[in-house]
């Protein structure tokens, strides 16, 4: 009976708010409630997601979060964490705490912040950089903007991740490039990022979950909009389940969502887990 | 000479990563029409206490800067506690059905809470605690990833350490309150950061849960904010910065535990 004193309340816990709940979803995601009543759907909820514009547009938009953004904060990240870690680097402690920081601010602060930042009329960013860009109400700049907001948000964290990373580096082996003629490129190249690549998988993979998850963001700085340009999967299931009351549908995305997470998580670990030989 | 430029560049980097901080400190220091004027303000003004009235006038926000901080305070507490019991628990016994408890931790992480949204949202409805503080805390309190770090945690500590404990006639949780967690008082940190980091932030299901005024979390709070047909955007700024200050405290204090907080073992084995 111990060992349960110590483990039932968590699994007390998970069985009732995670493993039954999931299974309610699962079901759910096969029912419809479009007319009023409760009604066997099927596949065919399936079939409707799959044909629905707001849907595919949300799909696109996280993909292109993930094709354009994830790897160019992942190469910053890489970048930032090389140099804060050079000795001679003065302020080191300073920078670092200066760049970390973004990542210790509340999501919801922050998107306020840019959305008052990057206002039309008067904003600060429009003045000064002495445009008039339509910011939250262009589709390609809400676009940008969502893209600018969440890069400035996690770049500096997985900088310090990979910092840490970097850390783990042992010192002779810098020494060994060092004296077997490499320049600070080639050690970075080849002595450094294969090591990495664990670290790196790591942040690539926590990246997907938080594209795909990318809720936050989108709600506060533009609604999704405009039309569907900033629409997320999980922004549509929110609008969808509890604006629109089709808790089915909303079920529906969710596990559309946990598909994609899991296939991509997979390919990822395939690509960057595989041991160098 | 490239070291130079490398560390201009670097500066420059951090100017970027701090302006916005910097900004919304400048913009809950002025008064609302001003944030907008040409050039806008690069420097605090002094409508500080002005802002903050309006602020409390319109949400009282000195109520949901409590009750974040209470109901975060509360969920962190009760959530480290049942994570650090239950990955001791999966270290250091044998058990019929530790397999598949461990098979859900890991489960867990792996899929996005959103899938719950819907069923949990029903199951809060019928058993009426929609619009309480109850409803925010108790659902997530089992935190896979601090079970996983805990337990992580646990594994590395000695067994010899608990027989000695045991032949000194200690019970197991006596063994496990005096013995064991004082010795995992940095993971215990960095669990405890980050659980109230998490909470502290939390948005969808509170802004689900939560539909009176006087209930309101920060990020809630902002929200509602934001949707007001008159918005006060210095109030606004205010209200982000207060939003932040707690984590930025928490993060200049403990830096160290932060980090590897967020890092999770990650880099661990």
């Amino acid at each position: 009976m111990i060992p349960w004193f110590f483990a039932g309340p968590a699994a007390a816990l998970f069985l009732i708010f995670f493993a039954y709940p999931l299974a309610a979803s699962f079901v759910q995601s096969l029912q419809t409630t479009d007319g009023g009543t409760v009604e066997w759907a099927g596949a065919g909820q399936y079939a409707r997601l799959l044909a629905d514009p707001s849907f595919l547009q949300s799909l696109v938009n996280v993909a292109l979060i993930l094709i354009v953004q994830v790897p160019v904060m992942i190469g910053l990240a890489l970048v930032l964490a090389y140099v804060l870690n050079q000795s001679w680097l003065r302020f080191r402690a300073t920078l670092r705490a200066a760049y970390f920081l973004p990542a210790v601010t509340t999501l919801v602060a922050y998107a306020v912040v840019f959305r008052v930042l990057l206002k039309t009329e008067g904003g600060a960013v429009n003045q000064v950089l002495g445009v008039q860009v339509d910011w939250l109400n262009d589709p390609f700049w809400a676009r940008v903007a969502l893209i600018a907001s969440i890069t400035w948000r996690w770049a500096g964290y997985n900088a310090v991740i990979l910092l840490a990373g970097l850390q783990a580096v042992g010192r002779e082996q810098y020494e060994a490039a060092a004296i077997d003629g490499a320049g600070s490129l080639t050690t970075f190249r080849r002595v450094i990022l294969p090591q990495l690549r664990p670290v790196v998988l790591f942040c690539s993979i926590t990246s997907t979950i938080g594209t795909l998850q990318l809720f936050d963001e989108p709600m506060v700085l533009t609604g999704g909009g405009p039309g569907d340009a900033t629409l997320t999967p999980i922004l549509y299931l929110y609008q969808v389940g509890f604006r629109q009351f089709d808790f089915g549908y909303a079920a529906a995305i969710a596990w559309v969502v946990v598909a994609l997470i899991g296939g991509l998580s997979y390919l990822q670990f395939r690509y960057f887990g595989r041991e160098r030989s | 000479m490239k070291r130079a430029l490398v560390w201009l560049a670097a500066a420059a980097g951090a100017v970027v990563s701090v302006i916005p901080f910097y900004w919304m400190i400048v913009a809950a220091t002025h008064d609302g029409g001003e944030l907008f004027a040409s050039p806008p303000p690069f420097l605090p003004g002094g409508e500080l206490m002005a802002n903050l009235a309006d602020l409390e006038e319109t949400i009282h926000f000195s109520r949901v800067m409590v009750t974040s901080v209470w109901t975060a305070v509360v969920y962190t507490v009760l959530s480290a506690l049942v994570s650090a019991m239950c990955g001791y628990g999966l270290a250091k016994y044998r058990f019929r059905g530790r397999g598949a408890l461990l098979g859900v931790v890991l489960a867990t992480m792996m899929i996005p809470f959103q899938v719950l949204l819907v069923p949990l949202f029903q199951m809060m409805a019928s058993i009426g605690w929609v619009d309480t503080y109850q409803a925010i805390i108790v659902p997530f309190l089992a935190n896979s990833f601090g079970i996983f770090l805990m337990r992580q945690a646990f594994m590395d500590f000695p067994d010899e350490l608990l027989e000695s404990g045991r032949l000194d006639g200690a019970g197991d949780l006596r063994i496990f309150y005096r013995i064991v967690l004082p010795c995992v008082r940095p993971q215990l940190g960095a669990l405890v950061i980050f659980t109230f980091m998490g909470q502290w932030n939390a948005f969808i299901w509170p802004l689900l849960m939560l539909n009176s005024e006087e209930r309101f979390t920060v990020p809630v709070a902002l929200n509602h904010l934001i949707g007001l047909s008159h918005v006060d955007y210095a109030g606004l700024m205010l209200g982000a910065f207060l939003a932040t200050l707690p984590l930025t405290l928490i993060f200049l204090l403990f830096q160290r535990q932060f980090v590897s907080g967020l890092l999770g073992g990650a880099l661990k084995g």
